[in-house]
């Protein structure tokens, strides 16, 4: 165990060194989004009764962040040590896969709790946020930077090279995050792109989170903790097999 | 007593590139041991092999007795690789450094130890500096104390004098030899300054093309070649025809 806690402790250490850049820069974009959102649309009609503009926007861009960021944590970390060369300390060392992938995706979750949690008491100045299922809330958090972490390792194995990793984020991570319902209810959108939507699991850990938070969602919250719990499974799953494989790390 | 290194039959291709052709040696508890040949020979190859790096094609590996595909934590836990790039993780200081590098062996309070290394490798007064602003020489030497701090009983150095000065070279030595005479580690060695294979190992094995060549105590070796000079045998062991192999 002492191996996994300083590994864990390692991969938390690297992110809080550099917190303006992991920490703060995402608060600030974050807050960007709300500001111009939640102005734009201030005074609209959202699909549910009493729930204004901005405070539908919150959750969405919390989970957004929370998504982002532990993927971000996972695949930049690898990928660094991969290209730097010193991810063969840790080759090297008697850390099984199970040691190496939940510590890298527990940093994960640290940060993306952080990310979410200062966006949120952040909004919760300018907004009345309420709190409606807490353990949904907790739940979707866990299991959404679990999900978003561990493709975050599968990324960084793969990348060879930072523009690799551009890819990931600039034509898959952005996307999903984008076209999941953080800015709008897919009630409001044409049938092909509500459809299309329903096959995002992004999608569903942004409403599942949103009903924790408001009490409302587009689906019901057990459809959305199947597809978001499968989902995490899976990705888990292949993660721990790739890692086993020593496809990329281990020649 | 069971060797500190065992490899048999050892074999690793890369695409159609044969690495290592079948190489077999042991090296026994305690003994200092030079690993040479020409660049491309395939000496860091079989270390990424022993390390765990590299997954051989075929071939039996254990170190102090231990598998290191099938009991991997233990084998791990038995040698201390410095590897021939100069790397290092930019986030951290020299000291947290070598506790994060203990931690993943396990290893909670470990400072004295990692103080003793860092006098021995004349790092004391760096032990706070980031690692991004140390010299080439002082990040070797870092290199050197991570390999060192969980005790190996094995200790493997891919080529560890590149680009170290002389001074600090004698006294990286003065500092391995403490470690293989009084301590007992077993030193595997492999460097392209003969001199100090010479200096410092007992016995020695020449790879060329993937294949071990000759491979004995080096006064035997310089004998046989009636020569005293370790940089002459090897010359003429490269050179000469390959059916007149040593063991």
């Amino acid at each position: 165990m002492q191996g996994f806690r300083t590994l864990l402790f390692k991969e938390i250490l690297r992110f809080w060194k550099v917190w303006f850049q992991t920490i703060l820069a995402p608060l600030i974009s974050t807050l960007l989004y709300l500001l111009v959102f939640a102005q734009v649309m201030a005074g609209r009609p959202t699909l549910y009764p009493g729930v204004t503009y901005g405070a539908f926007l919150i959750p969405g861009l919390v989970m957004m962040s929370m998504l982002q960021n532990a993927f971000a944590n996972t695949s930049s970390s690898l990928v660094q040590s991969k290209v730097t060369g010193n991810l063969v300390f840790i080759l090297l060392t008697p850390l099984s896969t199970w040691e190496f992938y939940w510590a890298y995706v527990l940093a994960a979750v640290v940060r993306g709790v952080l990310v979410g949690s200062v966006v949120w008491l952040t909004a919760w100045f300018f907004f009345e946020l309420p709190l409606a299922h807490g353990l949904w809330l907790a739940i979707f958090t866990l299991l959404a930077t679990i999900m978003a972490g561990s493709l975050g390792i599968l990324a960084g194995i793969w990348a060879e090279k930072f523009d690799q990793m551009a890819v990931w984020q600039n034509f898959v991570i952005l996307p999903l995050t984008f076209l999941s319902g953080a800015f709008y209810s897919i009630h409001a959108l044409p049938p092909f792109w509500a459809q299309m939507t329903r096959f995002n699991p992004f999608f569903y850990a942004i409403d599942g989170f949103r009903y924790g938070l408001l009490g409302v969602g587009d689906v019901s919250p057990w459809t959305s903790l199947f597809v978001v719990g499968t989902t995490g499974l899976a990705l888990s799953w292949l993660t721990l097999a790739v890692l086993r494989s020593g496809w990329r790390l281990r020649t | 007593m069971q060797p500190a290194i065992e490899i048999q039959h050892l074999r690793k291709s890369f695409g159609s590139m044969q690495a290592l052709k079948g190489v077999s040696l042991q090296v026994p508890q305690g003994d200092f041991f030079a690993l040479l040949g020409p660049n491309g020979a395939g000496k860091t190859t079989l270390i990424n092999a022993l390390a765990g790096l590299s997954r051989p094609d075929s071939g039996v590996l254990r170190l102090m007795g231990h598998d290191v595909l099938k009991d991997y934590r233990a084998a791990r836990r038995s040698v201390g690789v410095v590897p021939q790039e100069l790397v290092f993780d930019p986030f951290f200081t020299v000291r947290e450094t070598l506790r994060i590098q203990s931690g993943y062996f396990g290893l909670r309070h470990n400072d004295d130890w990692i103080d003793d290394i860092l006098f021995n490798l004349q790092l004391a007064d760096k032990a706070e500096a980031n690692m991004r602003t140390l010299s080439g020489g002082m990040k070797r030497r870092v290199l050197i104390a991570q390999a060192l701090v969980h005790r190996p009983p094995v200790i493997v150095l891919d080529e560890p004098t590149a680009g170290v000065d002389v001074e600090l070279r004698q006294s990286l030595w003065k500092f391995i030899q403490r470690l293989n005479q009084k301590e007992g580690h077993t030193i595997l060695l492999t460097t392209h300054y003969l001199d100090e294979a010479e200096a410092l190992c007992r016995r020695v094995a020449i790879l060329k093309q993937g294949q071990i060549v000759a491979m004995d105590e080096l006064h035997h070796l310089l004998q046989s070649y009636h020569s005293d000079s370790l940089e002459e045998v090897f010359v003429a062991i490269l050179h000469q025809d390959e059916s007149v192999r040593g063991p």
